[in-house]
């Protein structure tokens, strides 16, 4: 597929994803009698990019908003506020033909394999529907391009599986014909949601090396949703980690992990294997569990949690994603 | 191609009739079903060939030979009506009659319901409010007394019939039920991510939603086979339906020539026909209690 050239875009950068001042708030009712308005902030004030050929993380505790955003991106829900733009389009714009040609340009593959794939349809229809609603090629080419995405996730050989049921598969075969079906139209980027947190701890490794072996050959940018840092320093370029509904800090899957400095990420950190018994680590201990971000307090989001907090947190709002060095962004107050 | 899609709905099918078969309920409503089936198809056979039409005939015929209602005999197996017509001719005779009526005005109920349902779960707000508040009032309404009203205004025949019990079951309370099955499969990943391959609304709830709402139209379509089955005969029974012949209608026949003042005297006038509609209504029951057990795994006891 051939992107039309956009020259009357004055910043056409390298950025394929550019997240700005996103949020999304969910009305929530508490009981019956309470009419008191309550909004839970899934994601609140977000900004980050991903770049163009590149893997970007976001990392965080489960319920932190991460598939909110990566639907946000998807635009299978639309933001309160802040703007969302793939290639330069913001996406919660896009109408008509233009919206055709998104639904080619970005994908999703989901977090359950066992829900994402409809029950009812064999493993070849699964893979088509992206082609057969957007009418591309006739029968025969789109069983051939099945075929060959079959063979490419490793579900090989396809014509084993094509009139299979999603049930006579194993975790990782409908994950992997899940990731054939996101990248069926050739997508130039994917939302990848927490892709193998539903899968057998043996078969992770498989799907996880399958992802970053496809975006060497086909070369497409990803937002690499995950719990687990560990993961995201395998795998990304880039990482940006979030509590509640907040990006707290963004840089290289490598600095991050080596050197954190939002006492969150550091707790993150710690909680991380270490292969290397020479590298040693700080050990914050961060107390309690998430929260629900309903009308939360104007202060730091961390606060109740972080063992470096202190009065200046507390009385000022969430503090603002500061660049700390080049590409390399922290929002705290103490550092 | 086709032969494989062919191979997979058979090879669907007996899986699931190997759930089905477990339910002895489910079984002896489809046996029943297909007795009644046999009886129906003995019909055209037994009018061209043993029968003679003069006499046999379930709305004209007439036979000279003997004094009418007469008790079973061996030329008149269960007996005569009063106006000297074969009883057992007439039941068969009205049983494909009733087959059809039930099966259509089922099918017409069940295809409704599906669409409102499906879309009402799908659109939601007003499109939904204002289906469910029919459903409401269709449900709350008499329509029994309303169709014996306007059936002693207008003559309404078996097809009219057929579509209007169809049309106002499928604007029911069957809408409520599928809503809610639909709702449950809006929520499914698979629904968003067909909208993230590009599927249209449309799309989305004719090759998603629906198939998935499907196994429980067709449960529901069963009860329906039944609700018609019984609508008809109590409106034949009042006599304001403009059918000549069905199971309700016999009983008509001997209720308004008062025989039905001595039901225990004249009891071929009645029970014969009383038989086969509970029979026949029951075998439906029987079989959606059956397929009950498919469309919902959990019933299951393996
Ligand atoms: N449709 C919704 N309505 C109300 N609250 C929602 C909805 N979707 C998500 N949330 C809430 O938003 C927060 C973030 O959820 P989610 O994005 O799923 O987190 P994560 O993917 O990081 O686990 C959670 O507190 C969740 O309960
Ligand atoms: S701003 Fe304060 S409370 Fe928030 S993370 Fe930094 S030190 Fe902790
Ligand atoms: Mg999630």
């Amino acid at each position: 597929m051939v992107l039309p050239a956009t020259p009357d875009m004055p910043d056409a950068d390298d950025a394929i994803l550019r997240v700005e001042r996103l949020s999304k708030y969910y009305p929530v009712s508490r009981g019956f009698f309470q009419r008191r308005h309550l909004l839970l902030h899934a994601v609140d004030d977000a900004s980050f990019e991903v770049r163009r050929g590149e893997v970007s993380g976001l990392v965080g505790e489960s319920g932190c908003g991460k598939t909110t955003t990566g639907r946000l991106i998807a635009r299978l829900i639309l933001p309160t506020a802040g703007r969302i733009f793939v290639d330069n389009a913001d996406v919660s714009k896009i109408q008509g033909s233009d919206l055709v040609e998104f639904r080619q340009k970005v994908q999703m593959i989901f977090q359950d394999p066992y829900e994402s794939l409809d029950p009812r349809m064999t493993i070849f229809d699964i893979v088509t529907e992206p082609l057969n609603v957007n009418g591309i090629g006739n029968l025969e080419e789109r069983e051939e391009r099945v075929a060959e995405m079959l063979s490419l996730v490793g579900i090989t050989p396809p014509s084993a599986f094509l009139f299979r049921f999603p049930h006579e598969l194993s975790g990782g075969q409908r994950q992997r014909v899940a990731i054939a079906r996101a990248l069926v139209v050739n997508p130039t980027f994917v939302v990848a949601d927490e892709p193998t947190s539903m899968l057998d701890v043996s078969i992770r490794t498989g799907v996880m090396k399958l992802l970053a072996q496809l975006r060497e050959d086909l070369g497409i940018s990803y937002l690499y949703i995950t719990h687990d840092l560990a993961v995201a320093r395998y795998l990304c370029d880039r990482i940006a980690v979030m509590y509640l509904g907040k990006i707290v800090e963004m840089g290289t899957a490598e600095e991050i992990v080596k050197e954190p400095l939002h006492p969150y990420t550091r707790a993150l950190i710690s909680a991380v294997p270490v292969p290397d018994p020479a590298i040693r680590r700080p050990v914050p201990n961060i107390k309690g569990g998430l929260s629900k971000p309903i009308n939360p307090l104007p202060r730091c989001r961390f606060y109740e949690r972080c063992p470096d907090a202190r009065g200046v947190c507390a009385d000022q709002n969430h503090p603002e994603l500061k660049e700390v060095s080049g590409g390399r962004f922290v929002a705290c107050h103490v550092l | 191609m086709w032969k494989i899609r062919w191979k997979l709905t058979v090879r669907g099918l007996a899986q699931n009739w190997a759930v089905f078969r477990e339910s002895r309920v489910g079984m002896l409503g489809v046996v029943i079903i297909l007795l009644f089936g046999v009886f129906g198809a003995l019909w055209p056979i037994m009018i061209n060939t043993v029968w003679d039409p003069l006499v046999y005939h379930p709305v004209v015929g007439f036979d000279p030979m003997v004094l009418h209602p007469s008790p079973p005999t061996r030329a008149h197996l269960l007996g005569t009506d009063p106006i000297g017509r074969d009883i057992l001719a007439q039941l068969m005779f009205s049983t494909g009659r009733e087959f059809l009526l039930g099966v259509l005005s089922a099918l017409i109920t069940v295809v409704i319901g599906t669409v409102i349902g499906t879309v009402a779960a799908y659109y939601g707000g007003f499109t939904d409010t204002f289906f469910m508040r029919v459903a409401d009032i269709m449900m709350l309404f008499p329509f029994i007394p309303l169709l014996v009203v306007v059936g002693s205004m207008v003559r309404l025949t078996f097809f009219p019939f057929a579509m209007i019990l169809g049309v106002l079951g499928g604007f029911g309370g069957i809408t409520i039920i599928l809503k809610a099955q639909a709702l449950s499969v809006k929520v499914r990943p698979y629904i968003d991510a067909a909208r993230v391959a590009g599927g249209s609304s449309f799309h989305i709830i004719r090759a998603h939603i629906i198939p998935n709402v499907l196994p429980l139209s067709f449960l529901y379509m069963m009860f329906n086979v039944t609700s018609a089955i019984l609508s008809e005969a109590t409106l034949s029974f009042f006599g304001v339906l403009n059918i000549d012949m069905s199971w309700g209608m016999m009983i008509h026949t001997a209720d308004v020539a008062g025989y039905l003042f001595d039901f225990g005297k004249y009891w071929w006038l009645w029970l014969p026909s009383g038989v086969a509609i509970t029979l026949f209504c029951a075998a439906f029951y029987m079989v959606g209690r059956g397929l009950d057990e498919v469309v919902n795994p959990r019933l299951r006891k393996r």
